[in-house]
């Protein structure tokens, strides 16, 4: 029996070659997102391929940004920012633990052109742990005329790659490219009794103050992350397992 | 056999060395007015070691305009160097030893001119060990070549030993050959003077093979190299190239240099080009095994060139903090990754667990989004509280009713200054859409104090 099955699979390779085989297929590195209910959801952002981060403006885009820089640069790896309307503020990012001296900031001065040329610079310089593109504030409409080849040539550029890509926007845009597309909304909420507390207006005051209505911590509270897409991956590791699927 | 040549008084602006080269590759600088060279197989060209003796002694009187020492010079050959500089520098004129002879023509030197140097003994031990045969009443080479050597050595040691081969003119040694010093310069005058890139990024690559080829024989590197042109127009241009890191790849170099060429070009076509470098140690650096890969430093800093080019020197970095309260203040300095020394990643590991730690235990903070410039916005107020916020500009919009609101925070500062700032905060809640809708965004906006405009600043997101 087991010499019949042994030829048929002999058969089957001499007539289509490799055509049938398994190919093994690694084992998706992730980094992490530096907050562990969006690591629990997704297993982390792949690396080697696209991911996807889009919702409205106040949905904490930013914020899981910035906690996947500080996450990031805080482990060593170096990361780059393509900073499409130059909006990326350097205070909030030192206030998040962004590693600074680790962060590559590229302002590209409202060029969307000027930003896919610096990002796929960056990606084909390699050696970035995390890139990201940030047009968080480019209109849905620009970010869907954005043509597919230019995210087919990030995703081929990353491939086979330690680094990941994150893509910031108002709306999905990176149509079937992106491994995981990270869908953020929700409605923030308003701390009234910290709201009502600053009616006195303090004179002359010079020290950055605390901010009670948008007190740290809240994101999760008013954003609700969905997965949209995420890239099945093979349930085998290897030919053996596939085989002892096949056989069973 | 060896030519020593002294010149007991040299002029300062005379190079003894520069005059030996001309009879020989080989030259051992002993001091700036003696030098020793090898003139093995120089027969050919000079003839026999008198002839060649005579020719120096002749040469050297020539005037300096025609290659000479403007005077007299003691000239000695020997079969050994040491041998050859102790006669030179006692006897005047030209001395032939010949090989087996040396104390003959030696042997009357008192031992106090002894060149413990040329045997590697220091003055001071050479010193007591004068004075020791002194008090033995060995008074010259003679004396001390003649005693036994087994007795020389125990009461003497090796230093003594070696005095006494260097007294007897039997050393052995090899020349410590003076090198030329490396010049890490090169330059082209052009038959025809280039005024596009393309046909001067070879002459560049020229050069540049050149110049790498230069530091890599000295196992060198460089992180600062200037290019000087020189115009059709009889100005120069020159542009330097800075390295964070030390560099010999002539391909980086050109690339950068074409990236610089193409943000500053010269105002007219170029004559001739030169290009210098300053040598300094390579980087050496051993990765770990658990370091996360970062870019490699060339490509790096190709990437970096290449990017300034695309959006601007300015706007292409690290962010830093300044040192003040003002609101968005940052400056932007070159990216350049350091090579953290392990005590300092041991520091960081450790500040790193904590902060892993830290953030394991509080979420994330509130990331803010910066318009640059601030929106103008027009605010309608209501008993003091801002109630409807409209404002616009080319690329984005901001408007609607403020269904939340808290503030004001006053913040002023460098009241000294003319570009001082004092503004009262808000933190406001926008219902975006149309009324019903809950599609809401948080904002910072301000009001200038002086004369009472609001702004934008951000959102919160």
């Amino acid at each position: 029996m087991i010499l019949k099955h042994r030829l048929n699979e002999f058969d089957i390779a001499s007539r289509f070659g490799d055509a049938f085989k398994v190919r093994e297929k690694p084992v998706v590195e992730t980094i992490s997102a530096g907050i562990p209910e969006i690591d629990s959801l997704t297993g982390g952002l792949p690396r080697g391929a696209i991911t996807e981060l889009f919702g409205p403006a106040s949905s904490g885009r930013t914020s899981v940004m910035l906690s996947m820089l500080a996450h990031a640069t805080t482990h060593e790896e170096v990361c780059a920012v393509v900073d499409v309307n130059d909006m990326f503020a350097p205070a909030a990012a030192v206030d998040a633990g962004v590693d600074v001296d680790r962060l590559l900031w590229v302002r590209c001065g409202g060029s969307l052109e000027n930003a896919f040329k610096a990002t796929d610079l960056l990606l084909h310089a390699g050696g970035f742990g995390l890139v990201i593109l940030d047009m968080a504030d480019v209109p849905g409409k620009d970010a869907r005329r954005i043509i597919s080849s230019w995210w087919y040539r990030f995703r081929r550029t990353v491939e086979n790659r330690p680094t990941s890509i994150v893509v910031m926007s108002e709306e999905a845009c990176t149509r079937s490219c992106a491994a995981l597309a990270l869908e953020l909304k929700g409605t923030p909420e308003w701390s009234r009794a910290n709201a009502q507390q600053s009616n006195v207006v303090p004179m002359r005051k010079q020290a950055p103050v605390k901010r009670p209505l948008v007190t740290q911590g809240n994101l999760l509270r008013f954003s609700s992350v969905k997965v949209n897409r995420q890239r099945p991956l093979s349930p085998w590791r290897n030919e053996s397992e596939f085989r002892a699927y096949r056989a069973s | 056999m060896f030519a020593c040549i002294h010149v007991p008084n040299l002029a300062r602006s005379l190079s003894l060395a520069d005059f030996a080269y001309g009879f020989s590759p080989l030259v051992e600088e002993v001091r700036s007015n003696t030098v020793v060279i090898d003139v093995d197989g120089c027969e050919l060209l000079f003839g026999s070691a008198y002839q060649l003796a005579t020719d120096i002694a002749r040469r050297a009187k020539a005037p300096k305009v025609s290659g000479g020492l403007e005077g007299p010079v003691n000239v000695a050959i020997a079969e050994n160097p040491d041998a050859a500089i102790h006669a030179a520098t006692r006897l005047k004129g030209i001395t032939f030893v010949s090989p087996g002879e040396e104390l003959t023509c030696l042997g009357e030197f008192p031992i106090e001119a002894l060149e413990s140097s040329l045997v590697d003994v220091e003055q001071k031990v050479a010193g007591e060990i004068t004075e020791t045969l002194r008090l033995w009443g060995v008074r010259t080479f003679q004396d001390l070549a003649s005693l036994p050597v087994a007795g020389v050595s125990e009461r003497l040691g090796q230093e003594g030993i070696r005095l006494q081969q260097l007294a007897a003119g039997k050393t052995e040694r090899h020349l410590k050959v003076k090198q030329p010093a490396p010049v890490f310069s090169n330059s082209i005058e052009l038959d025809h003077a280039l005024n596009e890139l393309e046909p001067l990024s070879f002459v560049f690559a020229r050069l540049l093979n050149q110049l790498c080829a230069t530091l890599d024989a000295y196992a060198l590197s460089t992180n600062e190299l200037k290019v000087q042109m020189q115009l059709e127009d009889l100005t120069s241009h020159d542009r330097t190239l800075s390295l964070p890191y030390p560099m010999r790849d002539p391909k980086v170099f050109l690339k950068l240099l074409l990236l610089e060429m193409e943000k500053h070009p010269p105002a007219a076509a170029v004559k001739a080009v030169s290009m210098t470098c300053d040598p300094v140690k390579p980087r050496t650096l051993q990765h770990g095994l658990f370091v996360p890969l970062a870019p490699s430093p060339d490509k790096l800093e190709l990437t970096l060139a290449r990017l300034a080019k695309l959006v601007g020197d300015q706007n292409i970095g690290s962010p830093v903090l300044l040192d003040t309260h003002r609101p968005d203040a940052f400056s932007v300095k070159r990216f350049v990754l350091e090579n953290r020394s392990d005590g300092r990643k041991r520091k960081r590991k450790k500040t790193d667990d904590e902060r892993a730690a830290t953030a394991a235990r509080k979420p994330p903070s509130l990331g803010f989004r910066v318009f640059r410039p601030p929106l103008r916005a027009v605010v309608q107020v209501d008993r003091g509280l801002p109630a409807q916020i409209s404002a616009w500009d080319k690329q984005r919009s901001v408007y609607g009713k403020v269904v939340e609101v808290a503030g004001p925070w006053r913040t002023t500062g460098d009241w000294w200054r003319d570009d001082r700032w004092a503004r009262d905060e808000w933190d406001v809640a926008l219902q975006l859409g149309k009324a019903g809708s809950e599609q809401q965004a948080i904002y910072r906006i301000y009001r200038e104090l002086n004369n009472g405009a609001w702004f934008v600043e951000g959102n919160y997101d």
